[in-house]
């Protein structure tokens, strides 16, 4: 529907996975980051309803 | 399809003497041409309001959600895989169901009649493969297959896939189609590019909820767009609140949308609203290998966990 690759991503983490949760949340935050903000979804402040 | 018609009161009568249902659902002619609507006949006498033509492109699934009593109910294939649906999902009870069978040639598009012509359409008539287009000043006669809606000039389920009775002898069903080729089309676009087509097709939009309306699938007994606590969603014309519409809502469908057309056919804008399902049934098929309403017993993917579910989107 258009969202860019990289801006949604599914992991499978394990409680017991500390480390790995670590580095999956660096990495998407990364990847998002280097994206840009997201306006496709935004909707102007005086508009909500 | 006209000889169908004859065959169907004789069903309905039986069923409705005989009291096998209380009611037989079909099509009596609309108030204006190419306009069939549902019909709830109860009464034997009844049965000469039912008709069929190629027409009668609403669902009638739409009308068994939460039905206690005993129902005679007509069904093409889509309407037929519809009621497959609904039993899987408890909103009707098999046991509750005659289903009346009918095997389907496809349905015509109203709008690409109405297109070709400036005048107004004030008859329709059909016979065989023929249909013949009359107005102030003008009479032509066009083929049918060329006025077909996208969904049935695409499908390959014409014949029911449950029923009890039979309307008319089972035809034969397409083969090699090709019925992704839109879908194919848009997936092929940069995102930009696909944000910007969705933009376009949904700009007409005035949030009428036909398309909800019209759609077996859609029986929650407070949709989404219409709880105010919590909101969900905008109720505004902000294309922000028109897209999250109709994206939920398509999502709403997925695996269990058959591609009756029924949404694409209420629009009053004209909104292609098969291209948000159309996709989400690709998915189904090339993912899970399953069509929504083919298979009486086995659950849809969405609410089942296979190992060999495809998982490769999962890092």
């Amino acid at each position: 529907m258009g969202v860019e690759p990289g801006r949604l991503s599914f992991s499978w983490i394990s409680s017991a996975e500390s480390t790995k949760f670590v580095d999956v949340v660096k990495d998407v935050t990364a990847t998002v980051k280097a994206l840009g903000p997201n306006n496709n979804f935004k909707k102007a402040a005086d508009k909500v309803a | 399809m006209l000889g169908y018609i004859d065959k169907i009161r004789e069903i309905s009568k039986r069923l409705l003497d005989e009291g096998r249902v209380d009611m037989v659902i079909g099509f009596r002619k609309g108030t204006m041409p190419m306009m069939n609507e549902p019909s709830f006949v109860k009464n034997p006498g009844e049965v000469s309001k039912l008709v069929w033509d190629s027409n009668c492109g609403i669902n009638l699934a739409n009308y068994l959600t939460d039905r206690k009593e005993k129902i005679g109910v007509i069904a093409k294939g889509c309407d037929s895989r519809n009621i497959v649906t609904h039993i899987l999902e408890n909103k009707i009870k098999r046991d509750k169901l005659v289903i009346i069978g009918v095997p389907c040639k496809g349905m015509i598009d109203r709008r690409r009649i109405t297109a070709m012509f400036d005048a107004e359409v004030r008859e329709v008539n059909e016979e065989g493969d023929t249909i013949t287009v009359k107005g102030p000043g003008f009479e032509k006669k066009l083929k049918k297959s060329d006025l077909l809606q996208e969904n049935c000039s695409t499908c390959i389920h014409r014949n029911p896939v449950l029923y009890d009775e039979l309307a008319a002898p089972l035809v034969e069903e397409q083969k090699d189609i090709e019925r992704y080729a839109e879908v194919r089309r848009i997936e092929a676009m940069s995102p930009q590019e696909k944000w910007q087509y969705f933009e376009d097709l949904i700009a007409p939009c005035i949030r009428c909820y036909a398309c909800r309306n019209a759609c077996p699938l859609c029986y929650c007994p407070t949709c989404f767009v219409d709880e105010s606590r919590p909101q969900w969603v905008g109720k505004s014309q902000d294309e922000t609140d028109i897209r999250t519409f109709h994206f939920l809502r398509a999502y709403h469908c997925a695996g269990r949308c058959t591609d009756c057309g029924a949404c694409e056919r209420a629009c009053p804008v004209g909104i292609k609203v098969r291209q948000f399902t159309g996709k989400l049934n690709k998915d189904c098929l090339e993912m899970f290998g399953w069509e929504a309403g083919v298979l009486p017993d086995e659950r849809p993917p969405l609410d089942t966990f296979k190992p060999g579910d495809p998982g490769d989107f999962i890092k």
